[in-house]
């Protein structure tokens, strides 16, 4: 090989740790997990060896055969066989096995190998399977397999030193070999078990605590009831921990708003400031605890192993309302955002089980609702307690994100009736061991979160405050004009040619026109409306949550919080549909049913609760 | 027997994973997840609705695999 930039693939069978060996190698922090399928893309990465020598570091999605069934492992297979567009193949491969699964991943070594390209062997968490007792004898491997082969812990600092060393000097390069018939398949397995009982020793085939967890973590009754009681403490503990933080905010802002109003003379550019930035934007900007706590759970639970046995207990749910148990992690990061959610359905491989779970991935309650939702209920919804230790405003909360799984309930078995087909659809579906989550990986996924929410804040969110402001201000009344001057606005105008389409929603014209902004990003409707509310005047001293109450009954803030639920928003999400599907057919289906669904479920709920209060 | 049929805790090796069409994709993944002849496995639990879908233990690797996929190997039974 010659010197200067070297490319290298990682790869290896789901969940072996190739993400963690990347992140560890490049200084990276691309997303780790402990479930099948995070890493969907290729991704790139470089850095140098002791020598000097500047190596290029690819990270490829897991498979577990090279040949490939879905989206995510075919991009493996193409990047590997040179066949990827624009990716010259790589000079040299690192295949990561995990150490305490062996059986199953020299299999991926082995086919790997015959592929003709240099290989190292990286046995990844190699301390787990000395916990577990299990003992590799590493030379021994080395002479079977005919690879190099070092041990990594790819959690650990420092712990890549053997393998970086190890790429740095030459590899020889396998024999090539095509694997093209059952028959050289099976041999592959006969390879395998060879292989094992002479170089690895396993006390246990499986970790004593992944057995016991699992007894209780699958039992068909208690496996319930612990999802069902896990979701719940995630949606209160949003509501309780986060509120307080979220409170404390809004009044720093409120503070800095009025010192601000002190300082600088009366006038638009007061007004824009005052009202538009610390106004519209400080009251986004205080979701930002709740977005963090929701994510903390998230990230916790997706680092633990444990939403594979989620998706294992609700499989045969979700099968019968058209959808996987593979669904279920997709939609679950939906809850986040529905952006990566959508994307995350590459790890599902049959088409029409993808496709339904993109397009009910929407009705997921994402964090950006978060900040409507937070507002409206506490604006609206009295902070009594139920049943002792419940509080109603969690409960509300709890009952729109079960709105959104019921709503995708629904419509997952819709397109099922429509598109009815008689091939089968499979699981198949690996369940890892448990993991205690790290500490350090949670605060890194928390740090992205919060930058990439301050990011939108300070990008697309500002300046959506600033244009709102800017058409609620201007043009200026007209002399001798009657009325609030905001009416005169083309802020006004809009909002009220708008409230025809909204009124029998019971929105008035100030929300028909925050759903404009809203489109673009859905945190936006809340500085919105606080713009709109403080240049007309309405706002007082209370904040944007006694405005509200002042100007629009329970009904209409009930009916928005609905439309919040199901209503087809955020033009991004769109975008990806568009994106993953290759379709712009979906991207219609999407946004109508969604916008059919939000309009008949507020204009019931408005109707409704006017005629009981 | 089939190994949808295996009853739960019960040992049993692996015979083989049929097709149940030509070039099934589902039976091919099946055999390189190491469903292949004298691979132990064991049925370790049971989905909540229906008993479905089940989780295999093979190797030290454990599957959830739905009953019609299961129903694609045979295994036997043999006193270990």
């Amino acid at each position: 090989m010659s010197a200067g930039s070297l490319r290298i693939a990682l790869v290896g069978n789901p969940n072996c740790g190739k993400t963690a060996l990347f992140n560890l190698l490049t200084g990276g922090r691309q997303k780790v997990a402990n479930y099948a399928g995070v890493t969907i893309e290729r991704k790139e990465g470089r850095f140098t060896a002791p020598s000097g020598r500047v190596l290029q570091l690819l990270d490829l999605p897991g498979t577990y055969s090279l040949e490939a069934n879905s989206p995510d492992e075919q991009i493996t297979r193409d990047v590997l066989e040179g066949k990827y567009p624009g990716e010259a193949r790589p000079d040299l491969i690192v295949c990561v096995a995990d150490a305490t699964n062996l059986r199953l991943h020299l299999r991926f070594v082995l086919e790997v190998k015959r592929l003709g390209l240099p290989v190292v062997l990286a046995l990844n968490m190699v301390d787990a399977a000395q916990r577990r007792g299990i003992v590799i004898d590493v030379p021994e491997l080395h002479r079977r397999l005919g690879l190099p082969v070092v041990e990594t812990v790819a959690v650990r600092r420092g712990g890549a030193l053997a393998l970086i060393e190890r790429v740095d000097g030459d590899v020889p390069v396998a024999a090539a070999a095509r694997l093209d018939d059952t028959a050289s398949r099976a041999d592959l397995h006969a390879q395998v078990r060879e292989i094992l009982s002479a170089a690895v020793t396993m006390p246990r085939q499986t970790a004593a605590m992944d057995d016991a967890l699992d007894r209780w973590a699958l039992h068909p009754v208690f496996g319930l009831a612990i999802l069902a009681v896990v979701m719940f403490l995630v949606f209160q503990a949003v509501y309780s921990a986060g509120k307080p933080m979220t409170d404390v905010i809004g009044e720093g802002f409120g503070w800095l708003g009025t010192q601000a109003a002190t300082l600088m003379p009366a006038g638009p550019l007061q007004s824009l400031i005052v009202d538009g930035l610390f106004g519209g934007l400080g009251t986004v900007i205080g979701f930002l605890p709740e977005i963090l706590v929701l994510f903390f759970f998230i990230l916790a639970l997706e680092e633990s192993g444990y939403l594979p046995r989620a998706a294992f207990l609700l499989d045969r749910l979700m099968m019968s309302v058209g959808l996987t148990g593979r669904s279920f992690i997709p939609l679950l990061s939906s809850f986040a955002c529905a952006i990566p959610g959508i994307m995350g359905t590459r790890s599902i491989q049959d088409p029409r089980d993808r496709l339904a779970t993109i397009l009910v991935a929407p009705l997921m309650t994402c964090s950006a609702r978060l900040p409507v939702y937070a507002l409206l209920i506490g604006a609206f919804i009295p902070m009594h307690h139920v049943l002792g230790i419940f509080n109603l405003q969690g409960l509300v909360l709890f009952a729109l994100y079960l709105a959104g799984i019921l709503g995708a309930m629904a419509v997952g078995w819709v397109i099922k009736r429509i598109h009815r087909d008689k091939s089968e659809h499979a699981l198949l579906m690996e369940l890892p061991s448990y993991r205690m989550p790290k500490l350090r990986d949670i605060a890194i996924g928390l740090w992205e979160r919060g930058a990439i929410f301050l990011k939108r804040l300070t990008g697309v969110i500002l300046a959506l405050t600033v244009l709102m402001w800017f058409i609620s201000t201007f043009p200026s009344p007209p002399a001798g004009a009657v009325g609030p001057a905001i009416n005169y606005s083309f802020a006004g105008y809009l909002g009220h040619g708008l409230q025809y389409i909204f009124a029998p929603l019971g929105f008035n014209w100030q929300i028909s026109l925050s759903l404009i902004p809203a489109f673009a990003a859905r945190e936006t409707a809340v500085a919105a409306l606080a713009t709109v509310y403080a240049v007309g005047g309405d706002a007082g001293t209370g904040g944007l949550a006694h405005a509200l109450v002042a100007n629009f009954s329970l009904a209409s803030a009930l009916s928005l919080l609905v439309w919040f639920a199901f209503a087809p928003q955020c033009m991004s999400t769109l975008a990806v549909i568009r994106r993953e599907t290759h379709s712009w057919r979906n991207v219609a289906i999407s946004f109508s049913y969604m916008f059919a669904v939000a309009y008949a479920a507020s204009l019931l709920t408005y109707q409704i609760t006017r005629l009981l209060t | 027997m089939r190994l949808s049929e295996l009853p739960k805790g019960t040992d049993a090796v692996v015979d083989r994973v049929h097709d149940a069409h030509a070039a099934d994709p589902i039976a091919q993944r099946l055999r390189d997840l190491g469903f292949v002849d004298g691979e132990p496995v064991r049925v370790v639990a049971l989905g909540p609705l229906g008993a479905d879908p089940l989780l295999i233990q093979i190797g030290s690797t454990r599957f959830a695999l739905r009953r019609s996929e299961a129903a694609r190997v045979t295994v036997r039974r043999e006193a270990a």
